[in-house]
């Protein structure tokens, strides 16, 4: 039996109006990150519920990382000042819960900022490749 | 022991049904047995006078019952709210979820709820009586003849023992004397927790979570989940049954119970007292209580009609999650 590598699956929600066209701009400028890192693009990053969170997790994502607009550029005015509450307190918890903190991530990113897009990207595949498989938030039901 | 006694409630319930001022009582009721009082809708002094109790027993928080009672009942409608109480009621005026003029609220004092579990680590099963009027509990079982006597404090629930306030902060009449906010140390377990290691968090809450059935008692309970429709009750959506295996799914529940009630939460304490596996649930909350203290200033849901929650407002200036992870007490 041949034994695969292990590569990360990381889930990036990614703002519409921002990070998404900032990933289109990494790509233009034929920037790598890495192929592991799944878009989802999502209106606004406030849209990003804790529930897609947590079942990006149950369904075998090994990171989740939300990108959005810098805090006072958003899109839909202060969208992203709510995501920035939401996720503190859901990180906070997912911590408490004993789960590693690197596995989730929120990182404010413009559309002219292709290159740090991919230096994020590869950064945080970086550290979640580190940490291993997602064994804490894996669901057996939902395992490939 | 309480210390206003169920003849004052029943005299100041029926004297209000009398004079028309409401239609229907919401109070407590004995279950099948002496510690599981159910909460009942009261219509006439006959009724008090037969079912009505008012004892140690009588944790429920009736103001969630508001909700769907205020549009049956015609005419007002009698409720009793302990302490604890009003800060659901205030939360659940402020989220306008039921229509204030049709409530005639009485403010009752609260010397604290006993948890039936720790009665009945001191007196064992089978217990017939409980007998709640004197200075200390007396606990009849099948056993013995004897009742056995257990002090009040000993006995006193989780939640009554951090008693976070005894002052009312809504009522229309107050029977007895009004208390004040305490200084309570209801936040030194989450800190101890917040002081294990990740390994030792995971392997608690593995522990402790693992024993939820998925009965949806904390959700049905809770002042704060008034939603019609809820995420866990979609059929489709996989969630709304306890998965076979240990495995995520469980925590995904409770942390989504907690997160939709973060800000809103009064910490009354509902959750833990129903859970029938005995989940220390209302640690999750109290989490999200102390964060917010702590990132957003301190807040207490309930407190007052109209305060805007946490996590539907926002400052300029507020911490990154990335953050959360650098500061000294996390």
């Amino acid at each position: 039996m041949q034994v695969k590598e292990y590569k990360p699956l990381i889930v990036a929600f990614c703002c519409n109006w921002c990070s998404y066209a900032g990933a289109d701009l990494a790509g233009n400028n034929r920037l790598n990150y890495p192929a592991d890192v799944k878009i989802i693009r999502v209106p606004c990053s406030c849209r990003v519920n804790p529930m897609f969170v947590l079942r990006a997790f149950q369904r075998g994502a090994d990171g989740v990382i939300l990108c959005g607009c810098h805090p006072g550029d958003c899109h839909y005015t202060s969208g992203n000042y709510y995501t920035r509450r939401r996720m503190a307190l859901l990180f906070s918890m997912l911590d408490y819960l004993g789960i590693e903190k690197e596995r989730t991530r929120v990182e404010w990113v413009s559309a002219a900022e292709g290159a740090k897009f991919a230096a994020t990207m590869n950064d945080f595949a970086e550290k979640v490749a580190a940490l291993g498989e997602n064994k804490r938030l894996e669901d057996l039901r939902c395992k490939r | 022991m309480q210390k206003i006694t169920r003849d004052q409630l029943i005299e100041k319930a029926a004297s209000l049904l009398a004079n028309g001022t409401v239609s229907c009582v919401l109070g407590w009721q004995k279950g099948e047995f002496d510690y599981d009082i159910t909460p009942a809708v009261f219509e006439t002094e006959d009724e008090l006078k037969a079912n009505f109790v008012w004892n140690d027993f009588c944790g429920a928080n009736f103001s969630k019952y508001l909700v769907s009672k205020t549009k049956k009942c015609e005419g007002k409608i009698l409720v009793f709210l302990k302490p604890c109480d009003t800060y659901s009621f205030n939360q659940l005026l402020t989220e306008h979820r039921f229509d204030r003029e049709k409530v005639y609220a009485v403010g009752i004092p609260c010397e604290g709820m006993a948890d039936i579990a720790k009665v009945k680590a001191i007196a064992g099963d089978g217990i017939s009586a409980i007998d709640c009027s004197g200075e200390k509990l007396a606990v009849t079982t099948i056993y013995e003849d004897a009742p056995v006597m257990i002090d009040a404090k000993d006995v006193l629930a989780e939640r009554c023992v951090n008693c976070k306030s005894k002052k009312h902060v809504a009522y229309d009449e107050l029977i007895g004397e009004d208390g004040d906010v305490i200084d309570s140390a209801r936040f030194d377990e989450v800190a101890k927790i917040e002081a294990m290691t990740p390994d030792e968090r995971f392997a608690f809450w593995q522990n402790e979570l693992s024993r939820c059935i998925r009965c949806n008692a904390c959700r049905d309970i809770c002042p704060a989940c008034t939603c019609e429709k809820c995420v866990f009750g979609n059929p489709n959506s996989s969630l709304e049954n306890k998965s076979p295996a240990n495995s995520f799914e469980e925590k995904m529940f409770h942390i989504i119970r907690a997160f939709h009630v973060a800000g809103r939460c009064t910490d009354c304490g509902e959750c833990s007292r129903v859970c029938p596996q005995h989940i220390p649930l209302h640690l999750l909350n109290r989490k999200f209580i102390k964060d917010i203290d702590s990132f957003y200033g301190e807040y207490q849901a309930g407190a007052e009609v109209g305060s805007r929650a946490p996590l539907v407002n926002y400052t300029t200036d507020d911490l990154e999650p990335g953050e959360v992870f650098e500061r000294g007490d996390n």
